[in-house]
């Protein structure tokens, strides 16, 4: 079996089990879109924009009572190791879709029946986290595009190493590792918008997992929150 | 000192306070539901946005382009999320059936006043006011709609400031939407104020910089 664990707990990559990895996140990056992100994580590297709410076209998607959340999750070919065939596999069809619907748990839809909104997220370098580095992406380019929600939503994962409960995993760790349990949340009810599971833990090291992912997202959010309101810290002079 | 909000930010407590725009109320708490700067008027508090679409409100003076024609009516293009109607009945010219097209064609740019917006966002135009007209010379530039009560400014004073120092023309839209007409080299100049306008809309003294670069 591969070792994932130093001793005294430390990982690989140094960390502590509750420790996040480095995080930048920038607002409104791209003119063209109506809201936009670029964030990184460890070595992930993704942008997200948000375009809309704009007329839902062809006619018979739209919802008269509200408006469609539409999420696209691409990864670029040159984001891996190995080349990876460009379009939508089955993999990023899956995480489009529970990302459309994470998203769509915040944001007031109602208010704008009959458009869509439309997020796109393209993960240019990946290593482990992508569909919680997503989410965080789009929620602050969500913010930047001016759409109401009912909070700014944050996701990040949690897993077991080496029987240990551990925060954030790395691409060695998600292989290697028993389990990983990424987790979106809106941060001020702690509702869970996104959750799923890869791997065995028990019931017990489940909880706690939940609870290292929350704490994570909570500092994550910070972030967010930081980097929304960097974009405008020049305006008040 | 403006105090900038986000999403789910609480803003205030609503045993004394009333949710306004960009917000809303859950359990006792006022939270802000979108970016933008907080603002308390009487006993409502709201959230300015700092970004977003142009949301269409009845009474709005918007600057359209003609989407599509039908025998009676028009589809126009308002830069909302929504296509606007601009029924034959509500033009200032007297149209038979199916003369539409000897009016306006598609491409076609007109000022129009919303008359109406009903739950379902079906938007219906009228060209029956002061200020409506097909526009048929000058520019028209777009700008983020967020920013258009900074570009009229204060009882317009931004606007009158402008129209002095750039001696053009100018009509700005609800929608975002600016139509100018002047001398070329106004006009330029005038695009430019309008531009640092834009990027800089968050600002205090704004107004005296814009009369700085306009040579005043």
């Amino acid at each position: 079996m591969v070792k994932l664990l130093i001793k005294d707990g430390i990982r690989l990559d140094g960390r502590k089990p509750d420790e996040l990895r480095k995080i930048k996140i920038e607002a409104g990056v791209l003119h063209r879109a109506d809201g936009s992100c670029y964030l990184e994580w460890g070595e992930n590297k993704i942008l997200a924009a948000v375009y809309g709410p704009r007329e839902a076209l062809p006619r018979h998607i739209q919802d008269s009572t509200k408006a469609i959340v539409n999420a696209r999750y691409n990864m670029a070919s040159f984001s891996v190791e190995e080349r990876k065939r460009p379009g939508p596999d089955r993999r990023s069809i899956e995480i489009s879709k529970v990302t459309s619907e994470a998203l769509e748990g915040v944001i007031f839809t109602e208010l704008f029946p009959r458009t869509m909104i439309d997020v796109c997220i393209e993960v240019l370098n990946a290593e482990a986290g992508t569909r919680c580095a997503g989410i965080t992406a789009a929620a602050v380019a969500l913010a930047d595009a001016g759409i109401p929600m009912k909070d700014l939503p944050v996701a990040c994962a949690a897993g077991k190493v080496d029987g240990t409960v551990v925060l954030d995993l790395t691409s060695g760790e998600d292989k290697e590792g028993e389990a990983d349990l990424p987790v979106a949340i809106a941060p001020r009810t702690e509702e869970i918008l996104l959750m799923q599971m890869d791997g065995h833990m028990t019931y017990k090291e489940f909880e706690e997992a939940l609870e290292l992912a929350l704490k994570g997202c909570k500092k994550v959010h910070e972030l967010q929150r930081e980097a929304l309101l960097n974009k405008y810290k020049d305006f008040e002079v | 000192m403006r105090k900038i909000v986000l999403p789910g930010s609480e803003v205030g407590d609503a045993k004394s306070k009333l949710p306004g725009k960009g917000t809303f109320k859950e359990g006792d708490k006022i939270y802000a539901s979108r970016l933008g700067i907080l603002s308390e008027k009487g006993r409502y508090i709201n959230v300015i946005p700092l970004s977003g679409v142009y949301d269409p409100n009845s009474g709005d003076n918007v600057i359209g382009v003609v989407e599509e024609v039908y025998r009676n009516a028009w589809i126009i293009d308002i830069n909302a999320p929504y296509p606007a109607f601009l029924s034959a009945e509500n033009v200032p010219w007297k149209i038979a059936y199916g003369e539409t097209l000897k009016y306006l064609k598609v491409g076609d740019v007109i000022i129009a006043m919303i008359s109406s917006v009903d739950e379902a966002r079906n938007i219906d135009l009228s060209m029956k006011c002061k200020a409506c007209r097909k526009v048929e010379d000058g520019i028209i530039i777009e700008i983020q709609p967020s920013k258009v009560p900074r570009v009229i400014g204060k009882n317009s004073s931004m606007l009158a400031t402008l129209k002095k120092y750039t001696n053009c023309w100018i009509f700005v839209g609800q929608n975002g939407r600016i139509w100018i007409k002047g001398e070329d080299e106004n006009v330029n100049l005038l695009i430019k104020a309008i531009r640092k306008i834009e990027d800089e809309a968050h600002t205090f003294g704004l107004t005296e910089r814009i009369i700085k670069m306009l040579g005043g």
